[in-house]
């Protein structure tokens, strides 16, 4: 760790400077986004201090109910915020799809990468636990968002071609294969283009912490590519899961088609 | 074919008792909003009656799957929908819908000759007019070779010549193949002279 240069608080103070300034450009430009230029960066001031103290007591105090806790709030949180931020009213039926597919589709990565890949020890080490599980959890909540959004779009706005085709005695399934694809190929897409990049376009923000943190580069790296794999894994299982059981949601037990009018 | 019986649905529909017969055409006739269209979507199972009860072949509605019904009684909504891709693709989706086997190119330029339609094969299907359109989604639902043929006023879009050209091949077609044929149309003209029955609807009346 020697050689690392621990942040003073009037270094950390210096980079609000940076802030003051934007603000100031923002304000000449008359563009009007200075209160949200500036709630966020409290926001996120506030949010990050209070997860450092939070972390470090966990870390110091590590119980297989703290790590098992943080998780289920992770998880409420995630699934909460993609029913939420959706521009659509979800169904009931869907609102369950969609924590169904996140827990399976989380939970099951969590667990193979931290007990086969890693290997950690003891189980509940909040140290890997805790952000690998955040990683995974974040990256497939932004997957199930988008292909939330394109799976109700397409039902509404094909809703015909989709009712044409059952007339023609397609099944569910075939009537609306073509959107339940473009959907996963949405959901699944920024996480494709963010592996294409990595390390030409931009050095990933784990990779990146490791390595201002001292941890020797070719570590980070390894790290870097099993957490990359991980959560391409998670983001595709969970969304599969999820358009798997999503569509039969807009159908009923007849086979009909179950949208408003 | 068909029977209903006491059949309700909201308050559009209220039918005592209606027979289609096999291999038969039957023309459903009347002023817009009817339930011309609603009748069509009750018979391929793509909507449920409130109230009574459909028999296909003797058998209950409620004991057939309608997956299966429908790839037997086949549907043609009035607005016909394209799907993107060549005519040829447009054509055969009927039958990947279905999961019945692919036909040979051969046979699809004779449906495009029954409907009137001198295209190619991989012409750009958005590019047609309404009525090509509309012949297109009625070739497909041709080539499937159902057992019924419900179809929503096919010819809406297309001119009085055309129109009875086709309804023509159309009917012919069918007799000669002993399938039954239900359609809705606008045309007293085209009920009268080609169809067996005449089914007349009017709003929330009693037949």
């Amino acid at each position: 760790m020697e050689g690392v240069i621990d942040l003073q608080l009037w270094q950390l103070a210096a980079s609000y400077v940076f802030i003051v300034i934007l603000l100031f450009i923002v304000k000449a430009r008359g563009i009007s986004r200075e209160k949200e230029i500036i709630v966020s960066s409290i926001r996120m001031t506030l949010q990050l201090i209070l997860t450092g103290y939070l972390l470090v007591y966990l870390f110091n105090n590590s119980n297989p109910l703290y790590t098992l806790l943080v998780i289920a709030i992770m998880e409420v949180f995630a699934i909460y915020n993609i029913i939420k931020r959706s521009k659509f009213k979800l169904s009931k039926g869907l609102k369950r799809i969609v924590a169904i597919s996140m827990l399976f589709g989380t939970l099951s990565s969590i667990l193979y990468f931290l007990f086969v890949v890693v290997n950690i020890s003891p189980w509940y080490n909040p140290r890997y636990f805790i952000p690998i599980a955040g990683m995974l959890i974040g990256n497939s909540m932004t997957g199930i968002s988008l292909g939330v959004t394109r799976l109700v779009d397409g039902m509404y706005t094909k809703r015909y071609l989709v009712e044409s085709a059952l007339m023609l005695g397609a099944t569910p399934k075939g009537a609306s294969k073509e959107i339940v694809d473009n959907a996963f190929d949405s959901a699944i897409l920024p996480t494709i283009n963010s592996m294409v990049g990595m390390g030409i376009v931009f050095l990933p923000g784990m990779m990146t912490g490791q390595i201002l943190s001292g941890t020797s580069p070719v570590t980070s790296i390894k790290y870097q590519i099993a957490i990359m794999l991980g959560i391409l894994g998670s983001v595709a299982l969970t969304v599969i899961i999820f358009l798997h059981l999503g569509y039969k949601t807009f159908f009923n037990d007849e086979s009909q088609l179950n949208i408003g009018e | 074919m068909f029977l209903l019986k006491d059949i309700k649905y909201k308050d559009i529909l209220d039918i005592k008792e209606l027979k289609f017969e096999e291999s038969k055409v039957a023309c459903i006739v009347g002023e817009s909003g009817s339930g011309k269209t609603t009748l069509l979507r009750l018979l391929n199972k793509l909507i449920s009656c409130d109230g009574g009860e459909i028999f296909y072949k003797n058998k209950p509605f409620k004991h057939i799957n309608s997956v299966d019904l429908r790839r037997e009684v086949v549907m043609l909504p009035q607005a016909p929908a394209i799907y993107g891709g060549s005519i040829k693709d447009n054509l055969l989706i009927g039958l990947k819908f279905g999961e019945k086997p692919i036909v040979s190119d051969e046979r699809l330029l004779e449906i495009l000759r029954l409907v009137k339609l001198n295209k190619g094969l991989n012409d750009d299907a958005d590019k047609l007019s309404g009525g090509e359109k509309q012949r297109i989604a009625l070739g497909r639902v041709i080539l499937m070779e159902p057992e019924v043929l419900l179809l929503d006023e096919p010819s809406s879009a297309l001119d009085e010549d055309t129109e009875e050209l086709i309804i023509e091949a159309l009917v012919s077609y069918t007799r000669n193949r002993g399938k039954t044929l239900i359609m809705v149309t606008h045309s007293k003209k085209i009920a009268g002279s080609f169809s067996d029955k005449i089914v007349e609807l009017s709003k929330r009346d009693s037949y």
